[in-house]
């Protein structure tokens, strides 16, 4: 049965959602905004028969997700900014050997140590592999509330199906505002697809290794990066999400995801009283970044107005989706700071005038 | 009349090893090493319920020669990638199989907490003193004077710290059960070894905590010595800074018998 309403932190949501989307298994180091997801775990697991540990360091806490996940589990680790970056390493391993995972990064200010404010400055990391080699890892990026728990059943889901790595992206803002919630019921842990890659010793079969390093000399890792990229291809085609709101008629249409696309929704809201007719286009997929829905809507709309909790990083996907279609107006804060509705409003104002004073109009 | 003889297998290839030559140079440890614990998973009967971890290093690619269930784990991390296995199959049995630079140097934090967890894993920990893989770089556990490709002067205690004796660190950590380091350079310290590490897989078997079998290595690659000058030297020299014999043991086997 679904849940009553609950009221509850976005990081106690992910770690209910994750508990219901059958992952028993959490590793994870502290590192604040995103504490009470942890915490949250560490009191719930053993109540599932679950299994939480915190481990030594996030370097330590990738690897044991990369453990229990070649074992055959749902698993998940959790941490903001600097923690994810000591991660990658991990992400790349796992990526390599098609093993899946949940990774949730609830961002803060960067770079280096930062501060603890929210941040959107981790879209470049998120969305191009973030360490080294030729890999992609899809993104999910959800605006708070109920489509926390939304997306991090599908972030599991995504995982299983492609056997790979997914990042649910959000933000410390969004980890620490407490908002309405229903889960849906427990997943069935015997319902879930079986795994029959995963290693369980190799009673009835060959042995077999999991493994990342193809030395062979016969472009063995040639074929490896392309069979990797066939996948990316099929995530590319069939993982596209995102959500358009009052684009039908909009003279401009606004591009934010997560927390700057809730304030931005504010902002679109206010300017209707004084006929400014704004839609927004929220990518919920940061990778697969919906280029083409993008791209479609820009053919209508001579205006694209992006705006980020970061000086422009998803403002290089929009440019590569709406190319010379529309004019591209960017405007950006960096530094763990939240603007108000009305500061975003005035950039939406200032991008319909076109007079440059929020803002800077994009090269393309 | 029959003139059939009856043949009696006395010794062969245990079925925890397949059937591939490997990639070590003449001389060294790990091919003794990777018998030894083949056999005792063979003895043990632990085959088929077996999970290792290999490191990054020489031992890489043990996966092309172990028979049974591997999964790959970043430098150093094998202890954090066995505990996540483990976790999730507290019923199988789970080693790794680690170098000096990867369970002393890069792995140090990960080695020093799987231990102190308790975790329920057997490490076997292979102690050659140098990068062989890499080709002969100074490992935490180069002898002081010890020549490397970068001490070139050999290991000097006030520029590159004294080498690391790791399982002593480890034995005064809580959930340590039974450490015990050996040598694979003699008969009787090969002997030894096995024992060794039959009675660390027999700690995870009765679920009393972390356990680790160090083992004195040669490489005759990197030390740049003949095989036989290199297994002297096992026996001579490292053995002075890395002394044989029990380390820990709490396990109380012997207090039963």
């Amino acid at each position: 049965m679904p849940s009553e309403k609950m009221l509850m932190n976005g990081s106690q949501t992910v770690g209910e959602a994750a508990v219901r989307a059958g992952c028993r298994y959490y590793f994870g180091y502290p590192i604040t905004p995103q504490n009470e997801l942890p915490e949250y775990l560490s009191a719930r697991m053993p109540e599932v028969g679950g299994t939480f540990i915190q481990g030594e360091s996030e370097v330590a806490s990738i690897n044991m997700v990369l453990g229990a996940s070649v074992a055959g589990a749902r698993t998940m680790t959790s941490s903001s900014s600097p923690g994810i970056s000591l991660k990658q390493e991990g992400i790349s391993y796992m990526a390599g050997m098609e093993l899946p995972a949940v990774i949730v990064n609830m961002m803060r200010g960067g770079p280096g140590l930062g501060n603890i404010a929210p941040s959107a400055a981790d879209y470049f990391q998120a969305t191009r592999g973030g360490a080294h080699g030729d890999y992609r890892t899809p993104v999910l990026a959800p605006a708070g509330g109920q489509e926390l728990v939304d997306l991090t059943f599908e972030a599991f889901d995504l995982a299983d199906k492609y056997r790979n790595p997914v990042m649910l992206l959000g933000d410390g803002l969004m980890g620490q505002v407490m908002e309405p919630v229903v889960f849906p019921d427990f997943i069935d842990l015997k319902d879930l697809p079986e795994k029959d890659w995963a290693l369980r010793g190799c009673k009835g079969r060959e042995a077999r290794a999991i493994f990342s390093m193809i030395l062979g000399q016969q472009g063995e890792l040639y074929r490896h990066n392309l069979d990797l990229q066939k996948k990316y291809d099929r995530i590319t085609a069939e993982e596209q999400r995102w959500e358009t709101k009052y684009a039908e008629d909009a003279e401009l249409i606004v591009v934010a995801y997560g927390t700057a696309a809730r304030i931005a929704e504010s902002a679109i809201e206010d300017l209707k009283a004084e006929g400014i007719n704004a839609g927004l286009f929220r990518p919920i997929s940061l990778w697969p970044f919906p280029l083409p829905a993008l791209r479609e809507l820009s053919k209508e709309i001579p205006k694209v107005a992006v705006f980020e909790l970061c000086l422009g990083q998803m403002v290089e996907d929009v440019i590569l989706s709406v190319g010379e279609r529309a004019e591209i107006y960017f405007h950006g804060v960096p530094g763990g700071l939240i603007p108000t509705p009305a500061e975003v409003a005035e950039f939406l104002r200032s991008t319909v005038k076109g007079d440059g004073k929020v803002g800077r109009r994009m090269e393309v | 009349m029959s003139t059939e003889i009856e043949y009696k297998k006395v010794f062969g290839r245990p079925e925890s090893l397949k059937d591939n030559p490997t990639h070590y140079c003449p001389g060294c440890g790990h091919s003794i090493a990777h018998r030894l614990v083949a056999e005792c998973l063979d003895e043990m009967g632990l085959r088929e319920d077996t999970i290792g971890v290999p490191p990054v290093g020489c031992a890489v690619l043990a996966y092309n020669y172990f028979n049974f269930d591997m999964v790959e784990a970043p430098h150093g991390r094998a202890l954090a990638v066995a505990t996540g296995v483990k976790r999730v199959h507290p019923d199988k049995f789970v080693l790794t199989y680690q170098g000096d630079g990867d369970l002393a140097a890069i792995g140090a934090a990960e080695t020093i907490h799987a231990a102190n967890r308790g975790e329920r894993i057997s490490a076997i920990f292979i102690n050659n003193a140098i990068y062989g893989m890499t080709g002969g770089q100074m490992a935490p556990t180069t002898l002081l004077g010890q020549n490397a490709t970068t001490a070139p002067r050999g290991r000097d205690a006030r520029l590159h710290g004294q080498p690391i004796d790791i399982s002593s660190m480890l034995a005064i950590c809580g959930g340590v059960v039974f450490v015990e380091r050996c040598a694979l350079t003699t008969i009787k310290q090969i002997r030894k070894a096995k024992k060794a590490i039959k009675k660390s897989f027999q700690c995870q078997l009765d679920d009393l905590g972390f356990s680790l079998v160090e083992l004195l290595s040669p490489c005759p690659t990197n030390w740049k010595m003949p095989v036989k000058a290199a297994w002297d030297w096992v026996n001579e020299e490292m053995v002075k800074t890395y002394p044989l014999g029990l380390i820990k043991d709490t396990t109380g086997y012997e207090d039963k018998k």
